[in-house]
């Protein structure tokens, strides 16, 4: 190691994907920068808490890592690059013997070796846990080892410290970074040879999810505006089981349901009409019952709630029942999950029935990135839920701590390839990092010094409002425009900000509307896309209007019509309904022919606009198929 | 309404002051949630527009550890801490065994440091892959289980009356990560390192065996069992490396 030059690169996020790229990179023998809004062991990866996929086989299924890969691809409607997620199941089994020796303490049999159970999407027992707090486990193994590589000299911390902009060089090429101490608000400008974003997903664009109050996207969205293209980003996973708050949904794991958790709602039985459980899941899909995809049930519980009117009364809820399961049994599962409910809730869920909604969860799209996580812009990277990559349409449960730390595995080792392989032109000059930081200190001054009439925090309520009501479970192209149009006014008003906090010392007022302004415009970005595909993949379900179909060819609407049955158009919404009586929504069919393309978006900054286009990506491997959770999955 | 009170502190060196807000109730409402209200509309109950409160959160679901503050006199998570189970008006102070940043913003970087002196952390050769990871025991499994739901929140060391400028005790959450990793197979490997840690200035002895540690910790781990273990196996470890020498 002593013959090659020392390299740096920063990495900025300390979640599992940043502190999985920063030990790879230590281990090869590059120094890191490692960013972070907060001390890396308080990153949101500690909030997922069913487990990990992959393919252990030790429960005598014949379980192979075909069938994660299918079962990956199949899930995602076909839409996740194949040869990438070809990578990440083949490195599964070893990311977990990697993460055993370091000290998870993952959940065993009574024989000592990993435990599995059950998760959506998949027939096999194949998610390794550690009780229900698999993501604290993991990101604090990692968390350790980093401590180790900064004791030995590898890592420097910046925590508290919050990412504001790339640096480019004067062939177009980022080395470096702007970053603001959130304490003493100090704005300093670091160069690097190469950088890697790793900085989580960007749930708070939708204010009440399951996702910490970090995640907010603005670093993903400063380097949009920067030039990087995005993939994919209308495709926003909702868990079907949060516990709605008005301070966040909390997450109530999809291990509930893979340690045998049933959904119900009360209904008149259509037959007797007597009152009794309904099991809808169950009864709608029976081949996984209540553990389809999420997508699949966060599609069903709201057709039942809000169509069917079954919900409790007031507020929309939906029970997720574990009394029938031995309270032991549970404890050794389940514990800190249960516990959260009853802190939360005040209700014990060993004995009563949880009451549960869907909540915007993941992001599946980001920073577009190659398999080598490389993003269009030369010498930035980007891995975890902040890139696109692995998913497609919808993720699967527990394949995002896997994507997270796999991704790190590859986006770290190729920085300092990168970094080493002289193609990255100058470095920047004192003169270029002083002038990226006067900037970004002249853009704060401004911020502080705003005193217009409107509250940040009351707009970023508005913000979620917004993308709750156009752009989440269902959505139509004219909620979307009309989206689009209420985005362009939020993003108005946010000139006319007034800030009550002028000061210059840990003033996380003036941080929060410089995050804001990127929220708003990545909202935009989301609704774009969505606005733009014309059809029904995974977690994009879109309702055929009217004016849809008016818009298409004879062939089209033949096919539509014959498709389903009687149907009419809504007077008042111009939805496609069915006429059977129960009004069930139409919605756009999944078209390969025109949408089987990565969404890639780029910003252009003359109007604040997303520009949408589209890119073929690599599915040679397992041919598209539709998908169908009522029947078991043929290959 | 529920009412509240907080206790500023406009920097490291500012003099502590208190402002008063009022928040509109609404079931489930925690001090998290009454907080963002505020930030929402800072206003005082004497109408007077300040600056909104400074604090620390990042899950909300009391398992990152960030939102740990002084909540009517004792150390917890403001996340979970419901506005019905609390006395009003609710009294918000920051967790000043801690140096406090702002308001009810604190450092407690001085924890992630001790991690250090302690070791905490398993010595594997590196990232790749070996082969299969040793069989644990799962009974023992159980234990560290336990152990690693500790978040660095640092309620047990505001709790600790052996932790602040009078002692140089660690504190009881560092400590106890120490025998976390001396559980682990392979961890084990290097337990004297980290014991004879412990036996350093600000380690075990330092511990005055108040046990309000245990009675502090939201994460309901067992501190004092495993520090009396520790201090067992600090005293084996010192009488080894007499004899050994």
């Amino acid at each position: 190691m002593a013959n090659k030059p020392e390299k740096k690169i920063i990495v900025v996020g300390g979640g599992l994907s940043g502190l999985m790229a920063t030990l790879k990179i230590c281990e090869d023998g590059g120094k890191v920068d490692l960013f972070s809004y907060c001390p890396v062991k308080r990153s949101h990866s500690l909030c997922a808490q069913g487990g990990m996929n992959a393919c252990m086989d030790t429960k005598g299924e014949h379980d192979s890592i075909y069938e994660h890969f299918d079962d990956t691809v199949y899930g995602g409607d076909f839409l996740a690059d194949q040869l990438a997620v070809k990578g990440m199941v083949e490195a599964a089994p070893k990311l977990v013997h990697m993460f055993d020796r370091m000290g998870v303490p993952f959940t065993r049999t009574p024989e000592g070796v990993l435990d599995l159970r059950n998760f959506g999407g998949q027939k096999n027992k194949r998610t390794v846990f550690a009780g229900s707090t698999t993501g604290q486990q993991l990101l604090y193994a990692l968390d350790e080892q980093v401590r180790r590589w900064e004791v030995k000299g590898g890592v420097k911390k910046y925590e508290f410290w919050e990412f504001i902009k790339i640096i480019k060089n004067k062939d177009g090429v980022c080395r470096g970074i702007v970053a603001q101490n959130m304490n003493s608000n100090e704005i300093q400008a670091f160069p690097a040879d190469v950088v890697i974003l790793a900085t989580g997903g960007p749930g708070q664009v939708y204010g009440r999810c399951t996702a910490s109050t970090i995640c907010n996207g603005s670093a993903v969205s400063a380097v949009y505006q920067q030039g990087a293209e995005i993939g994919n980003p209308e495709f926003l996973q909702i868990h079907p089981t949060a516990i709605p708050g008005s301070d966040k949904n909390r997450l109530m794991s999809e291990a509930c349901r893979g340690e045998g958790g049933r959904v119900w709602v009360y209904r008149k039985n259509p037959q007797t009409g007597e009152k009794e459980r309904w099991y809808f899941l169950e009864d709608m899909y029976p081949a996984y019952g209540n553990l389809v995809p999420r997508d699949v049930a966060s599609r069903a519980i709201y057709k039942v709630v809000v169509h069917m009117g079954l919900g409790m009364t007031n507020p929309n809820r939906v029970y997720l029942d574990l009394s029938h399961i031995p309270a032991d049994y549970l404890e050794h599962k389940l514990g800190g999950i249960l516990e959260m409910y009853d802190d939360f809730v005040g209700q014990d869920p060993r004995k009563v029935p949880m009451e549960i909604f869907p909540s915007i969860h993941y992001s599946m799209g980001g920073i577009w990135v190659d398999r080598e996580h490389h993003t269009n812009i030369p010498g930035l990277m980007a891995s975890g839920e902040c890139d696109y990559q692995y998913h497609g349409a919808n993720r699967l449960g527990a394949n995002s701590l896997l994507s997270a730390t796999y991704s790190g595995t590859i986006s770290g080792p190729e920085a300092l390839r990168l970094a080493r392989s002289g193609k990255l032109g100058d470095a920047l000059t004192s003169e270029e990092l002083e002038a990226a930081r006067k900037e970004c200190v002249e853009e704060f001054d401004k911020i502080r010094n705003m005193n217009g009439a409107e509250n940040a925090h009351q707009m970023h309520h508005e913000l979620g409002d917004i993308m709750y009501k156009y752009v989440s479970i269902e959505r139509d192209n004219n909620g979307l425009k009309q989206c689009m149009k209420e985005l362009h006014a939020l993003l108005k008003r946010w000139d006319n900000i007034g800030v009550t906090d002028h000061g210059n010392w840990a003033n996380q007022e003036a941080m929060f509307v410089r995050q804001l302004r990127n929220m708003i415009i990545y909202a935009m970005a989301i609704t774009k896309s969505a606005l733009q595909r014309d059809e029904s993949r995974g977690a994009h379900a879109k309702i055929v209007l009217k004016s849809d179909y008016d818009s298409w060819d004879a062939a089209k609407q033949k096919a539509f019509d014959e498709k389903n049955g009687k149907y009419h158009f809504d007077a008042e919404t111009g939805r496609a309904m069915t006429d059977d009586g129960n009004d069930d929504l139409l919605f756009f069919g999944r078209d390969d022919e025109k949408f089987m393309r990565t969404t890639v978006v780029s910003f252009d900054a003359a109007n604040s606009e997303p520009e949408v286009t589209y890119r073929e990506f690599e599915h040679s491997l397992i041919k598209p198929r539709l998908r169908n959770y009522a029947v078991a999955k043929k290959e | 309404m529920a009412e509240q009170k907080k206790e500023r502190q406009d920097g490291p060196d500012s003099a502590p002051y208190t402002q008063e807000f009022d928040v509109d109730y609404r079931p489930g409402l925690n001090v998290v949630a009454a907080l963002m209200e505020i930030q929402k509309n800072p206003v005082t109950v004497d109408g007077k527009k300040v600056a909104p409160v400074v604090w620390e959160c990042n899950c909300l679901e009391k398992v990152c550890g960030a939102c740990m503050m002084v909540i009517n006199g004792k150390a917890r998570q403001a996340c979970c801490s419901l506005v019905d189970n609390l006395e009003q008006p609710i009294r918000l102070q920051p967790a000043r065994t801690f140096p406090v940043i702002r308001d009810l913003l604190i450092d407690r970087s001085v924890m992630f440091e001790s991690l250090k002196r302690i070791q905490g952390w398993v010595e594997v050769d590196g990232s790749w892959d070996v082969k299969d990871a040793p069989i644990q025991n799962p009974y023992t499994a159980e234990t560290a289980y336990e152990i690693s739901h500790c978040m660095t929140c640092g309620c047990c060391m505001e709790a600790c009356p052996n932790v602040g400028p009078q002692s140089d005790f660690i504190g009881p959450s560092p400590t106890v990560q120490a025998y976390l990793f001396n559980l682990h197979p392979l961890g084990k490997f290097d337990a004297p390192k980290r014991l004879n840690a412990l036996m350093e200035k600000g380690g075990i002895t330092s511990c005055g065996n108040s046990q309000n540690c245990v009675q502090a910790c939201p994460k309901n781990i067992k501190l004092t069992t495993y520090l009396a273990q520790l201090n067992r196996d600090v005293n084996k470890q010192a009488l080894k490396n007499i004899f050994n020498h």
